[in-house]
């Protein structure tokens, strides 16, 4: 196959991809949207067979390997709870991220196989975008792995910092360029390895100091280093279809991660930087415990509930834990029964990563247009007679709107407040994740429900 | 003078770099957990340059340790091909509308 022709095929798939994502801005057609992805890869995958055009043993050995992972993707994508889909997501970050790398590994051993020159004298452009694509890749790889380790439970969510730790990380990204430089006047092996090997330690220091609630922002930022990582490839392969997918996963990478950082009213550096709270936690400890709190059980939500005309519940990352999802969609099928009126209200940063309560709530077969967004729903909080808090807490948090002192001053909660009253199911009286004290629990129209949210919930559909 | 092939790969990037910020701006929040993991499928098209790597060089010495990492990369780029793909589908497939 001509070069030409392959040429305008990946710009069909180039194509597709931006199909796939315009299909995403209505679930009834992401779907179809889905399925334009996939002819895209499949037309790339092809065409890179035909245009190649060696079809020898390699080949056979090629098909092997894609089955290979073929088969392990689709067993974890047909295995894999729901509730895992963050630590999901930042695993298949890692991967691309590692293939990145592996590929400009693979172009700086053998130039000659993709048209870049010869090994020694690689032509500089290629040079620059090979390398940059490799050290992002690299980032991508090792700051994935440590989001996945933390979101999966098997490092802790705190934040590990240092001192000098932003002094270190700029020295060794900085060391990164200088690398970069020299490796285009010497075309040195050494240098190749040591500008990788210094961008996996870049992404692992990236990623420590930031705490478990802070996930989404950094998924979405891994997503779109994992784009700009594939365009640095595609720029060194000269191909369009990656340099198209690239920029599309890195700018939809960003705008998530400014669409997360924006629902807690943080700048994206103050994320990065990370250690929010941390200092905080010691400052709040000493005044709670003391003021009263109105402790309900089962019997008493649902006598409430039963009796309003309408329901807002409020989920979050507590939900996801407790795998409550299910249980709740019972109660709220038994609350529809009587007549009442429920819906769902979701804060932008719910849960672990952009989404993650709708994709729980659509699991658990809720409509979702019964469910809303901040903006839609806010003000029928003042209209409603329950609102149901189940596993979320700082983004409920009045302080917000009301302490210029606080951390999370002005980031948007949602104003359960203002509903008659306030159910909070919740283990205990700790603070959320920014570590303050959450002054709803303290309300006259509050009730709080101590225990684990899925068991208070299948207790409450017992007594309705 | 003619225009350095580059240029023209930058304006793809450049302009896709647009389309994708409005395209992206147009997803329904309640779907931002599919289009990451769509995003995270369709970047696995890096696979293409993993196929040539594989495939670099004589036939009869196919395992080089340049066609080993194209190797290596095409597995990881295909479980997240089929991964990816797969599991938006299976997300996509749970959201329904209210049944009236």
């Amino acid at each position: 196959m001509s070069a030409n022709l392959s040429a305008l095929f990946y710009l069909i798939s180039g194509i597709l991809f931006i199909l796939a994502l315009r299909g995403l801005s209505s679930p009834e057609t992401s779907r179809r949207g889905n399925y334009f992805g996939i002819a895209g890869m499949a037309i790339s995958i092809i065409v890179t067979f035909l245009s190649v055009g060696n079809f020898g043993s390699g080949f056979i050995y090629v098909l092997i390997f894609l089955v290979i992972g073929g088969s392990v993707g689709a067993f974890i994508a047909f295995r894999i709870p729901m509730t895992a889909m963050p630590e999901l997501v930042a695993g298949f970050h890692s991967l691309v991220g590692l293939a990145a790398v592996f590929v400009a590994i693979s172009a700086f051993l053998k130039p000659e196989a993709f048209n870049l020159g010869v090994v020694g004298n690689i032509k500089l452009a290629s040079l620059i975008e090979m390398s940059l694509g490799a050290a992002i890749g690299a980032i991508t790889f090792s700051g994935s792995i440590i989001a996945f380790l933390k979101l999966r439970g098997i490092m802790s969510g705190a934040p590990i910092t240092f001192k000098g730790q932003h002094l270190i990380n700029l020295i060794l990204g900085l060391s990164i360029l200088c690398l970069i430089y020299y490796l285009c006047s010497s075309q040195s092996t050494n240098i190749f390895w040591s500008i990788i090997l210094i961008s996996f330690l870049v992404g692992v220091l990236l990623i420590i100091p930031i705490g478990g609630a802070d996930m989404p922002v950094v998924i979405s930022m891994l997503n779109s280093y994992s784009g700009w990582a594939a365009a640095g490839i595609g720029f060194t392969l000269e191909n369009t279809a990656l340099i198209i997918t690239g920029a599309l996963v890195g700018s939809s990478g960003a705008i998530l991660s400014y669409i997360m950082c924006k629902g807690m009213n943080r700048s994206f550096f103050n994320v990065i930087l990370g250690g929010w709270g941390a200092s905080d936690q010691t400052k709040t400890e000493n005044n709670k415990e003391q003021k009263p709190v109105k402790n309900g059980n089962a019997d008493d939500a649902a006598f409430l509930m039963k009796n309003a005309s309408s329901v807002i519940i409020v989920p979050g990352y507590g939900m996801a834990v407790a795998q409550a999802q299910h249980a709740l969609r019972e109660m709220v099928d038994a609350l529809k029964k009587n007549g009442v009126k429920v819906s769902y209200a979701i804060h932008p940063v719910a849960g672990r990563m952009p989404g993650h309560m709708n994709v729980l709530l659509a699991e658990a077969n809720v409509p979702y247009d019964e469910v809303f967004e901040l903006e839609e729903i806010n003000n029928d909080f003042a209209n409603c007679d329950v609102a149901y808090v189940i596993g979320a807490n700082d983004v409920t948090n009045p302080i917000a709107k009301s302490d210029p002192q606080s951390p999370i001053y002005g980031m948007p909660v949602l104003d359960v407040e203002k509903s008659k009253s306030v159910l909070f199911v919740k283990r205990s009286l700790s603070p959320g994740y920014a570590g303050i004290d959450n002054d709803l629990f303290y309300r006259d129209n509050t009730l709080m429900l101590f225990a684990d949210a899925k068991k208070m919930t299948e207790e409450i559909v017992k007594s309705l | 003078m003619e225009i350095d092939p580059f240029i023209f790969r930058l304006s793809i990037f450049i302009l896709s770099i647009f389309v994708g910020y409005y395209v992206v701006w147009s997803v329904t929040p309640s779907l931002h957990t599919p289009l990451m993991s769509v995003t995270n499928a369709i970047s696995s098209v890096i696979i293409v340059g993993a196929i040539i790597a594989a495939l670099a060089g004589s036939s009869n010495n196919i395992f080089e340790i340049s066609n080993i990492f194209g190797f290596l990369a095409i597995i990881l780029a295909a479980v997240n091909i089929f991964g990816g793909f797969l599991v938006t589908q299976r997300m996509l497939q749970m959201y329904k509308k209210k049944k009236k």
